[in-house]
C-alpha cells in the first residue's frame, strides 16, 4: 500500500466555492493561500511566510500609511473590479500626499458560497494591478463568514510610502489666490457602475476610469522648480469634484469659484447623468486627481499633467479666494451663479 | 446631448435677461410662483435668480412632490414595511422625507424594513412577480406626470393576477392645489395676493393639457405661461408673465409648446380615469386638507389598493412647530424667514418637507443660493458697522 507524501487534490477553481474551512486556519487554508494568494502575488517579502512583512527601512523621508475598505456592488464593472479598484484606491491615498507608495497590505472577507473563479479573477486582477503599479502586496489575511453575512467579498487595503523630507502637501495647505486643476473627464466610475445594478438596464459605453495615480503624481512634482508651490492633491473619490472641494475648502478655511464650462465631462457621462437625475459633480472617480498650486506654477503644472497618460485631459477650472463661509460656488454655464455644496444622504449606494 | 444643450445655451440666456431687463417697468413688482420643483431646480442649478432685475422676484410653489407628502401618509408606508413585512418600493426622493418618531423611510430600512428604491412603477410590480411568496407595495407619490404609470401598472397587475402587489396611492392634483393657495387664508386677509403670475407645471401640462388652467386665469385675474423645465424655457416664460403683466392681461400662454397641447395627452388621460376616481378631500404637507385635490383607486382595483387590502386608517400628524413648510409652500415665506432653516434643519437632518428634496424651496436656497443671502447680511453687517463708526 502507498500513497503519496502530502499528496492534496488542487483546489477546483473552476466549479468549486468558498467554504467555512477556507477561512477556518486549518490545511484548508493554507491551501487556498499558497494555490492562489502566494502564488498570484508572488514577492520576495510575501515569500517570507511570516505572519507580518519584513521591510528595508527607507533611508529618508516621511512614512506615509492609508487604509481603504472596498465594499463595491457588483463587484465586476466596466473597466475594472473590485479587485484592481482595492489596489488604485490605496496606492492612490498614499500619493495625494506626494508620497511614493512602496508596499500594500491585504484583507479579503469571503461570504461562504462565493465562487473560486470569481476569487481567482479579482486575486489575478488585483495582483496585475499591483504589478504594474510596482507596489508588491507584501502581507495579507483571509477570513469567511457564514452565507449572508457577507456580499461576495469585501477587500481592505493598507498602503505605505515614503514621503521626500520637507514635501507639505495636504488639505490644511489650500490659499487665496491658488488655482485649481482636475486631471481629466470626471464621473466615469461612479456612471460604469450604476449601469450596471439590476434595477437600471441601459447599456452603456462608461468604464470605469479606475488606474494608479502615484506616476502621475510624481511627474508633476518632478515639472516643479520648487515642490513646495503645489499645495494641496487629493482624488474625488465618493462624492465627486463637489464634496472634495468643500472638503479642502472646509479643512483649510477659503472659498472657490469654478467654472462649469471648463469642468470636462465626457458627454456619455453627462447624458446618463441626465437620464439618472445625477449631477456629474457628486459622482465619484477612481483614477482622477484635483491639484491645487500657487498661480505662478499652475501652467507648468498643467503641462506636466497633460503630457501624462493619466493626465492628457487635465483643465484648470477654478481658483481659491478667500471666505470665512468656506463656500464652493460655480458659475454656470447659463451665466449664473450657484454654490456647489456637500453631497447630502447618498447618492449612488457602495460604488467602491 | 442634442436637444438638451440648445435648452441650455448662455448666450441665448443673457439675450432674453437683457429683453426681460429692458422690458420691466420701474417701481413694478414682479412676484412670479413657479408651481412645480423642477422649475425650483433649474433656476437654482443654473443660477437664473442672479440673472433678474431686483424687482422680478421668484417664489417657490408647493410643486415637489415629496414636499407635499404629509407626515401620516409617510406613516402610514413605514408601518406597511415594519409591522406589516411587505417589500415596499417607492422613488429615491421619498426615503428621506421625515415622519413620525424620528423615522424616515431611509430609517425604517436601517431598522430591518424591507424598503427598495425603484426608478419606475413597473419595476415594482416585476419584483413582486420575481417574490410571489412575498407582499410587495408601490408607495405611488407625484403630481399628474407620474399617476399615468402607476395607472399602468395597476391595470397591468389585474390583467396578470398577480395577487401580492399593491398600491398605496398619494398621487395628487396640480390644478386643485394652485387654486387653493389663491384662495388661502393669508389671501383673504391681505385683500390681495403677493403674486402676480404663474409659470406653469411643464410635465404636468403635457399630461393633462393647458386647458385646465384657463379657469382661474380667468376667476384670479393672474397670467399663467406653462413653461418648460431647461433653463433658457424658464428664461422664456418669465419674459413672457412681464409682459403679460405689462400689457395687463391674465391669459394662459404656452412657452412648452414644443410638447404640451391645449387638451394633453388623451391616452394618460384614458387610463388615468380608467383606474382612478377623486378623493372628496386630500391632506398636503404645508396646505393642509385640500377639497378634490388627489386621486384614489376605484373599486374596481380595490384587490391592489393597499388602503383597502391592509385596512389603513390615515391619521393626520401636525409639523414641527416652528416649522414654517406650510407658510414657504403658499408662498408667503421665504426659507430663510424660517428660524429652523440652516441650523436645526439642513438637507442632512431635514425637519420640514421643503428641506428634503433639491426640488424643495429650502433645500434649493440652502443647497444652491444660500451664499447670496450670507453675503447680503454680512454687508448689512458691515455697513452697520461703518454706521456705529
Amino acid at each position: 500500500m502507498s500513497s503519496q507524501k502530502n499528496y492534496l487534490r488542487p483546489i477546483d477553481f473552476k466549479h468549486g466555492h468558498i467554504d467555512m474551512t477556507h477561512g477556518a486556519g486549518g490545511r484548508a487554508s493554507a491551501q487556498l493561500i499558497d494555490e492562489l494568494f502566494a502564488r498570484t502575488f508572488d514577492n520576495d517579502y510575501l515569500r517570507q511566510g511570516h505572519d507580518s512583512a519584513l521591510l528595508p527601512f527607507p533611508s529618508q523621508g516621511r512614512l506615509v500609511m492609508a487604509t481603504d475598505g472596498h465594499v463595491i456592488s457588483p463587484l465586476f464593472f466596466p473597466g475594472g473590479d473590485i479587485g484592481c479598484l482595492s489596489v488604485h484606491g490605496t496606492v492612490n491615498d498614499v500619493a495625494m500626499s506626494g508620497a511614493q507608495p512602496l508596499y500594500l497590505a491585504a484583507s479579503f472577507i469571503i461570504e461562504e458560497g462565493f465562487p473560486l473563479a470569481d476569487l481567482k479573477r479579482i486575486v489575478e486582477s488585483m495582483a496585475a494591478a499591483a504589478r504594474e503599479a510596482g507596489v508588491p502586496i507584501v502581507t495579507g489575511d483571509t477570513k469567511v463568514v457564514e452565507k449572508g453575512k457577507g456580499d461576495g467579498v469585501f477587500i481592505s487595503t493598507t498602503g505605505v510610502g515614503v514621503a521626500p523630507p520637507g514635501l507639505c502637501i495636504d488639505g490644511r495647505q489650500a490659499k487665496a489666490g491658488d488655482v485649481i486643476l482636475v486631471s481629466g473627464t470626471l464621473g466615469e466610475h461612479g456612471v460604469a457602475v450604476m449601469s450596471l445594478r439590476e434595477s437600471l438596464e441601459f447599456e452603456t459605453a462608461i468604464a470605469s476610469d479606475t488606474a494608479a495615480l502615484h506616476t502621475l503624481v510624481q511627474a508633476m512634482l518632478n515639472a516643479l522648480p520648487d515642490p513646495h508651490t503645489l499645495h494641496v492633491l487629493r482624488d474625488p473619490t465618493r462624492g465627486g469634484l463637489a464634496t472634495t472641494l468643500n472638503e479642502i475648502a472646509r479643512q483649510s478655511g477659503v472659498g472657490m469659484v469654478i467654472e462649469e464650462a471648463a469642468i470636462p465631462v465626457l458627454p456619455q457621462v453627462e447624458a446618463a447623468c441626465e437620464l439618472l437625475g445625477l449631477d456629474p459633480l457628486y459622482v465619484a472617480n477612481e483614477g482622477k486627481l484635483i491639484a491645487l498650486c500657487a498661480p505662478e506654477v499652475a501652467d507648468t503644472l498643467l503641462a506636466a499633467m497633460r503630457a501624462h497618460p493619466l493626465g492628457l485631459g487635465a483643465q484648470r477650472i477654478g481658483t481659491v479666494i478667500q471666505d470665512s463661509h468656506c463656500f464652493v460656488q460655480m458659475a454656470t454655464k447659463f451665466g449664473g451663479r450657484r454654490v456647489v455644496d456637500w453631497l447630502s444622504g447618498e447618492q449612488l449606494p457602495r460604488i467602491c | 446631448m442634442k436637444y438638451i444643450t440648445e435648452f441650455r445655451d448662455g448666450q441665448q440666456a443673457r439675450h432674453i435677461a437683457a429683453n426681460i431687463a429692458a422690458e420691466v417697468r420701474p417701481g413694478t413688482a414682479y412676484n412670479f410662483m413657479e408651481f412645480c420643483g423642477g422649475h425650483t431646480h433649474a433656476i437654482s442649478r443654473y443660477g437664473i435668480a442672479d440673472m433678474l432685475p431686483p424687482n422680478v422676484r421668484m417664489i417657490h410653489g408647493p410643486g415637489c412632490p415629496v414636499c407635499v407628502l404629509p407626515i401620516g401618509r409617510v406613516d402610514l408606508a413605514i408601518s406597511l414595511a415594519l409591522d406589516r413585512g411587505v417589500i415596499l418600493c417607492t422613488y429615491g426622493d421619498t426615503m428621506r422625507v421625515p415622519a413620525s418618531d424620528g423615522l424616515s423611510l431611509i430609517k425604517a430600512k436601517a431598522r430591518g424594513a424591507d424598503i427598495r428604491m425603484v426608478y419606475s412603477a413597473s419595476d415594482a410590480l416585476k419584483l413582486a412577480e420575481q417574490h410571489p411568496e412575498r407582499e410587495v407595495v408601490f408607495f405611488a407619490i407625484g403630481f399628474e406626470t407620474t399617476t399615468p404609470p402607476t395607472a399602468l401598472v395597476l391595470r397591468d397587475a389585474k390583467a396578470r393576477g398577480v395577487a401580492n402587489f399593491s398600491v398605496l396611492c398619494c398621487h395628487v392634483l396640480t390644478p386643485a392645489a394652485i387654486t387653493h393657495i389663491l384662495a388661502s387664508a393669508e389671501a383673504r386677509q391681505i385683500g390681495s395676493i403677493p403674486i402676480d403670475g404663474f409659470i406653469g407645471p411643464a410635465h404636468v401640462s403635457i399630461v393633462i393639457g393647458s386647458q385646465p388652467y384657463v379657469h382661474f386665469a380667468q376667476t384670479y385675474r393672474k397670467p399663467v405661461v406653462i413653461t418648460g423645465f431647461e433653463p433658457l424655457d424658464v428664461m422664456q416664460g418669465i419674459l413672457m408673465l412681464v409682459r403679460q403683466v405689462n400689457s395687463g392681461r391674465a391669459e394662459v400662454e404656452n412657452e412648452f409648446s414644443r410638447v404640451v397641447t391645449a387638451t394633453g395627452n388623451q391616452a394618460a388621460q384614458k387610463i388615468m380615469a380608467e383606474v382612478f376616481e377623486l378623493r372628496e378631500s386630500f391632506e398636503w404637507r404645508g396646505l393642509g386638507q385640500v377639497p378634490t385635490s388627489a386621486l384614489k383607486i376605484r373599486p374596481e382595483f380595490a384587490a391592489w389598493d393597499a388602503e383597502r387590502k391592509f385596512d389603513l386608517h390615515y391619521a393626520s400628524v401636525p409639523d414641527h412647530k416652528q416649522c414654517e413648510c406650510g407658510a414657504i409652500l403658499r408662498g408667503v415665506k421665504r426659507p430663510a424667514d424660517c428660524k429652523l432653516f440652516g441650523t436645526v434643519c439642513t438637507p442632512e437632518s431635514p425637519m420640514g418637507s421643503c428641506m428634503v428634496s433639491n426640488e424643495g424651496a429650502c433645500a434649493a436656497h440652502y443647497s444652491y443660493g444660500r451664499f447670496r443671502a450670507v453675503a447680503e447680511s454680512d454687508s448689512a453687517q458691515v455697513a452697520t458697522q461703518k454706521i456705529a463708526k
